[in-house]
């Protein structure tokens, strides 16, 4: 990586409060909060100035303690929920000019089918759990232009193989499925459009230790095969440690620390990074 | 005529109010429109959007046709003429062209419709994206956004499941490049008829409060992928063994006696204009 290079998304001062904040907590800087929460109106300061950049290629990895505010920053990112302040550029977007969070939700809508994918800590939300396999990566193919069913259901097919699943299920709705193959079809999905970037919450999390490796190894490969960027959160060190190139720390929605991940592991510097990584050892 | 209620059984106001949310719904060919819909001598889910819809609309010089799935007799049919007739006194008839105003269920009649002419379709269920997505200000926002990716989808489910479009009725269109309708549930037949229609096209959902047109000349076209093109119902070599039509819808019945497949005219007051101009036999 050299300081040439161009970002494939750069996120700059990026806030998200839950509620409307009071005079006490005005600013998420006071004494009423305690540690992100507003005592006297109930506001959470879910992400405080969370500002990065992902460079072409590159795992960022995202850790933190729960309640932190990573499925906020991702879902921010996704245009699932608004951010009450901040900006994001997509180098693919627009020469990565406009701040995609200006934008019309019809123009969002249009990055999310064309440059992003996203796997959910929830498959619920990230998946029609009635609606089959193939058609669920179709979805995000038609959102994305395609008119052609031969082409989807190859490209569909491809996919699922590519993530091990079988083709002869391709067929059968995701509720069927364990919560292993669940992910693994929200990882076809999320790359069914050929996103520069990908956004990974949790995708392990709740899996049992076997099913982790293999989707984790999965998303190596794929990551080295196809060359894409990959925001991935994970509250587990152990899973940032085997992907991330680069680490963030969050801790009550503020980014605490980053750098290289085998840097915060070696040599943390914050008491909270210390701790977790002295509960890895 | 019965006098103890209003001309047409509402009282002005409510015509009013209905007719208010029609030209919203001409003016915006497709949308669906809320509307209060009123309780009615007969159940919501029995045509009381089409009704109301009649009712609002009809004026002493109006000629009323009324069919259910093709036939002019049935006890549907029969009810909703008995009802209009004793509150309006106007005239009824089972000739298509004779009728300035038509209300049907299930079907756009054979003879073609004419620039004086008024088509009251009863609706059902309005949403066509209602099963991709249970949540009404989702769907809203959906059409808002011209984001209609899960009507093709669910296009896509059925042609992976029974290996092609098995829509039997209430196939999706898209109205004026803009919206997707649910065009009630007539046959695959009648879609195209609704392309460029001399007459004005309205559709009553009572149950679920919406008002959609189609106005006269409106461009609707079915939904389809490139290899997988819309295809209305075809009756190759059939005919009905009434009247001897072949270019109309036909049902298909079983022969008691013989135990045979036999066809017969759907639109029965149309076969059996055709019967008459023909001369019997
Ligand atoms: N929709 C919401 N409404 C109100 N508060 C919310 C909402 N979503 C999240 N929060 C709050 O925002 C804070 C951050 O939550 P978030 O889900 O982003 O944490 P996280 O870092 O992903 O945690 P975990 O590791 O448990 O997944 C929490 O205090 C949470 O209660
Ligand atoms: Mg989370
Ligand atoms: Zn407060």
């Amino acid at each position: 990586m050299t300081d040439f290079e161009v970002p494939v998304l750069s996120v700059k001062n990026l806030n998200k409060q839950y509620g409307p904040g009071c005079l006490k907590c005005r600013g998420g800087e006071s004494s009423s909060l305690v540690k992100n929460y507003c005592q006297v109106c109930g506001t959470v300061y879910a992400c405080r100035n969370v500002s990065f950049d992902v460079f072409p290629g590159e795992v960022l990895g995202i850790v933190g303690e729960s309640g932190s505010g990573k499925s906020t920053l991702m879902q921010c990112l996704y245009f699932d929920q608004e951010v009450t302040s901040g900006e994001a550029y997509v180098s693919d977007y627009e020469n990565g000019e406009k701040n995609l969070f200006q934008e019309s939700s019809q123009q969002q809508r249009y990055i999310r089918n064309h440059i992003m994918g996203k796997v959910y800590q929830n498959p619920l939300l990230g998946l029609r759990m009635n609606f089959s396999s193939i058609g669920n990566i179709a979805e995000k193919l038609i959102a994305a232009g395609n008119n052609h069913v031969g082409m989807m259901e190859s490209r569909g097919t491809e996919l699922l193989n590519k993530v091990h699943i079988p083709v002869h299920r391709r067929k059968e709705a995701p509720k069927n499925f364990s919560g292993g193959m669940q992910q693994r079809v929200q990882i076809a999905k999320a790359l069914s459009n050929h996103p520069p970037l990908l956004l990974l919450d949790e995708v392990t999390t709740g899996l049992d230790l076997s099913v982790q490796a293999s989707v984790l190894d999965l998303i190596k490969s794929l990551q080295r095969e196809l060359g894409i960027s990959i925001v991935l959160v994970s509250h587990d060190l152990g899973v940032i440690r085997m992907l991330a190139d680069r680490t963030l720390v969050m801790l009550e929605g503020k980014v605490i620390e980053q750098g290289l991940t085998d840097q915060i592991l070696e040599d943390p510097q914050q008491p909270y990074t210390q701790q977790l990584v002295h509960s890895l050892l | 005529m019965n006098t103890t209620y209003n001309f047409a059984f509402f009282d002005e106001g409510s015509k009013r109010e209905i007719r208010r949310a029609t030209l919203k719904a001409i003016a915006i060919p497709g949308y669906q429109v809320p509307f209060a819909s009123r309780e009615m001598p007969i159940g919501r889910g029995w045509g009381t959007g089409g009704l109301q819809l009649t009712l609002s609309l009809i004026g002493m010089k109006d000629v009323l046709k009324v069919i259910d799935q093709g036939s002019d007799e049935s006890v549907n049919a029969v009810n909703i003429k008995k009802l209009v007739s004793n509150t309006t006194g106007v005239e009824v008839t089972e000739h298509t062209s004779k009728a300035t105003l038509i209300q049907s269920r299930h079907r756009i009649p054979e003879v073609p419709l004419t620039k004086e002419q008024i088509l009251v379709l009863q609706v059902p269920l309005p949403e066509p994206l209602r099963y991709y997505e249970p949540s009404e200000t989702e769907t809203k926002k959906l059409h808002a956004e011209k984001e209609y990716s899960g009507a093709w989808l669910m296009l896509f489910e059925q042609i992976m499941k029974y290996g092609g479009m098995a829509t039997g009725a209430d196939h999706p269109v898209l109205v004026h490049d803009r919206y997707v309708m649910a065009p009630s549930p007539i046959p695959r037949f009648d879609n195209p008829k609704m392309n460029a229609n001399e007459a004005l096209i309205l559709l009553g959902a009572g149950r679920e409060k919406k008002v959609y047109a189609v106005p006269p000349y409106t461009k609707v076209v079915s939904l389809d992928f490139e290899d997988y093109l819309f295809q209305a119902e075809i009756f190759a070599d059939k005919h009905c063994r009434i009247c001897g039509q072949t270019d109309v819808f036909l049902d298909e019945l079983v022969d008691e006696l013989t135990d045979e497949t036999v066809y017969q005219c759907n639109d029965t007051s149309n076969c059996l204009e055709k019967l008459n101009s023909v001369g019997v036999k």
